[in-house]
């Protein structure tokens, strides 16, 4: 007789995926939720700074491109949602988790998008970071979240490409409009190397994330496997990566750099970025302006059950 | 420049051309603020049909005119005396349930307009009328569905979705003034329908007002396009 | 991890599940969509929604934003009863029912493709 660890652990072995309602340790089932309700509130949150620019779009394909973007994101955060969901937690307590402050999101979204070209910025370096990271969820052991990121890397091609053309566009054109590129590299780098996390040597549950095959790649390869591919699209560009310590190596065969400032990634991660206070509060609003309309959705299904009834 | 004749082609593809990017710029205001996620992803979706009927409207109105302007020049270029959209659409979105009604009265006004001009005999409009109308039937059936659950919801919601009524009706006589009788008679037999099931009233009030199709608008639209023009007025003659 | 935040130092890296709140939201919804002519629906995943007209809506909005579909089912996820055969026997023995199989017959190569 096998037991029920022993069968998770040869299905995990096998690469196989785990379905629900399998039988899984409860440190996986809580890993997977704190993960998947993160990425999705940060989907969900991530709307935002790009929706700031909607309105302001400089041409008329650009804001088209960009709001099928952000609605892209909302579609995203739904269906990892709905893959949360399968794990037994409902889609309405995380999002009010999220609004109490209980529940995270991604840094990343906690700096403000000033000009046009931040746009650019985001869709080549914040989506580059997360394309990086979400083609490994691809391959993580629970089917429901990796089958969500399947169709979200599917949906998101799009989205790098759109934001480097933005930029591309820019270091093209007058002076004025690139040195709005370059003022983007300057403020959006640092952050979207942080989006990987702390240090391997640091983070806390990496060990037992690669073994349960949850995550495939430690934080520090994966911003590695960014900063290698990102050094020459920026030189393509003109653009300069606001980096002193930034050079090749041939012995390792990357691109050294320097060190992030930890204390601005924790300050961000405790709540006291530029934005977190700006992005929660944009967030609840919509919710709670919302609860009539749930409501009133919610009361005429239930008169037309009744009168059908 | 003042207003230009009404019944030139041209001036009408850009009277439908603003319609559709106004309100396309409305509805965009929603996105990340919407009561739900499926509802922000659906306005999304409508937002992005009325641009893209914009988009191709100005195109070809730009292709008309032969003075080598583009979408964006049109759009992004025009006076706000020059913009000839209807006032309904460029009322500020207000709760949800002023969106769905403005968005119910406009709907039922394009019904019958792509239906029409679908079986136009310039092909590039005809074309360009028939997506419209697939899409307009979706939006019409989208705005329908949430009037009548708003309507008939909770007391709330009714009460919102009278106001909205209340607040818009007199920008409806506007919708068909200019084009045929039988657009009206259409008009009133859909969103007739509607308000009936969603227990609205029709206000009494005949007041109506009326000059967007002439370039006389609401206060709102000039703030509508100082941030819709803002690049492109800061920025002029770049590529993006 | 890009979009996991991190646990800062002295902070647990527990979650919590529920607030406690007895409220409900809009039910959930499986949708399946025929990607085209001559399939079956297939699975492609959840939503909400208050009544099945907005769950339709909503799968069309969600779901079929670019192109995937030509039909679209939508069912209450509470209306979905499963079975595990992994977890039932009597399904281990039925899989062993060889007979069932094309391949448990040997056909002459000369006679051809049957």
């Amino acid at each position: 007789m096998t037991t029920p660890e022993e069968k998770f652990q040869a299905l995990i072995d096998a690469e196989e995926k785990v379905e629900p309602p399998d039988w899984m340790p409860e440190g996986y089932r809580k890993n997977l939720i704190r993960q998947i309700a993160q990425h999705a509130h940060s989907e969900i949150i991530g709307m935002q700074p790009e929706g700031n620019w909607i309105s302001r779009a400089p041409t008329l394909h650009r804001k088209a491109i960009l709001m099928a973007k952000v609605q892209d994101e909302a579609g995203h955060g739904l269906y990892l949602y709905s893959a949360a969901e399968t794990l037994g937690v409902k889609r309405d307590e995380m999002q009010e988790l999220l609004h109490q402050g209980k529940h995270k999101y991604s840094s990343i979204f906690n700096y403000p998008t000033l000009s046009w070209a931040d746009m650019g910025a985001i869709g080549w370096l914040v989506d580059g970071a997360a394309i990086t990271n979400q083609v490994m969820l691809t391959r993580c052991s629970y089917g429901p979240y990796a089958r969500a990121m399947v169709r979200i890397c599917k949906e998101e091609s799009f989205h790098q490409r759109q934001g480097y053309e933005i930029l591309i566009r820019l270091c093209q054109g007058t002076s004025e409009q690139k040195e709005m590129a370059q003022d983007a590299l300057d403020r959006w780098w640092w952050p979207s190397l942080m989006m990987f996390g702390p240090h391997d040597s640091e983070s806390t549950h990496t060990e037992q994330s690669m073994e349960w095959k949850i995550k495939r790649v430690s934080n520090d390869d994966l911003r590695q496997q960014f900063v290698d591919m990102t050094v020459p699209q920026a030189e393509y560009l003109g653009l300069e990566i606001p980096d002193p310590e930034l050079r090749w190596n041939p012995e390792r065969g990357h691109y050294d750099f320097g060190e992030i400032d930890w204390e601005e990634f924790w300050r961000v991660v405790k709540g006291n970025g530029p934005m977190n206070r700006e992005r929660l509060e944009h967030k609840v609003r919509a919710w709670e302006e919302g609860t009539w309309v749930r409501e009133a959705a919610a009361a005429h299904a239930a008169k037309k059950a009744a009168r059908a009834a | 420049m003042p207003p230009q004749d009404p019944d030139d082609r041209v001036s009408a593809l850009l009277a439908h051309a603003d319609d559709n990017l106004v309100l396309a710029q409305r509805l965009g205001e929603w996105i990340a603020s919407a009561p739900e996620l499926e509802i922000d992803i659906a306005l999304g979706n409508i937002a992005l049909d009325h641009l893209g009927v914009a988009r191709a409207l100005y195109t070809h109105a730009g292709d008309l005119q032969g003075e080598g302007r583009g979408e964006d020049d049109l759009a992004l270029g025009r006076e706000e005396r020059d913009y000839l959209n209807l006032l309904l659409v460029e009322q500020p979105n207000g709760d949800f349930a002023r969106t769905m009604v403005r968005q119910l009265f406009f709907d039922a006004y394009q019904t019958p307009l792509w239906e029409d001009l679908s079986a136009s005999d310039a092909p590039v409009l005809a074309g360009i009328a028939a997506k419209a109308a697939k899409e307009t039937a979706y939006h019409l059936q989208y705005s329908s569905s949430w009037v009548i659950r708003l309507g008939d919801g909770t007391e709330e919601s009714h009460r919102r979705a009278q106001d909205a009524v209340g607040a818009l009706w007199r920008f409806t006589s506007e919708l068909t003034e200019d084009d045929r009788a039988s657009y009206r008679d259409e008009w009133e037999r859909l969103v007739g329908a509607v308000l009936g099931e969603a227990k609205l009233e029709v206000p009494e009030d005949p007041y109506q007002r009326t000059g967007g199709r002439h370039g006389y608008h609401t206060e709102h639209l000039g703030y509508l396009l100082a941030e819709m023009q803002w690049m492109q007025r800061s920025y002029p003659e770049m590529k993006w | 991890m890009t979009y996991e935040v991190p646990v800062a130092p002295g902070e647990s890296a527990d979650i919590e599940e529920t607030t406690g709140s007895e409220r409900e939201g809009w039910p959930l919804w499986e949708v399946f969509v025929r990607a085209r002519r001559g399939i079956s629906h297939v699975h492609i995943g959840s939503l909400h929604a208050a009544d099945p007209e907005s769950a339709l809506q909503n799968a069309r909005d969600v779901y079929t934003r670019r192109g995937e579909g030509v039909s679209v089912w939508v069912v209450p996820s509470e209306q979905v009863y499963a079975f595990e055969p992994e977890a039932a026997a009597d399904y281990v023995e039925a899989n062993e029912k060889v007979y069932r199989l094309a391949t448990a017959y040997d056909i002459p190569d000369e006679v051809g493709q049957m």
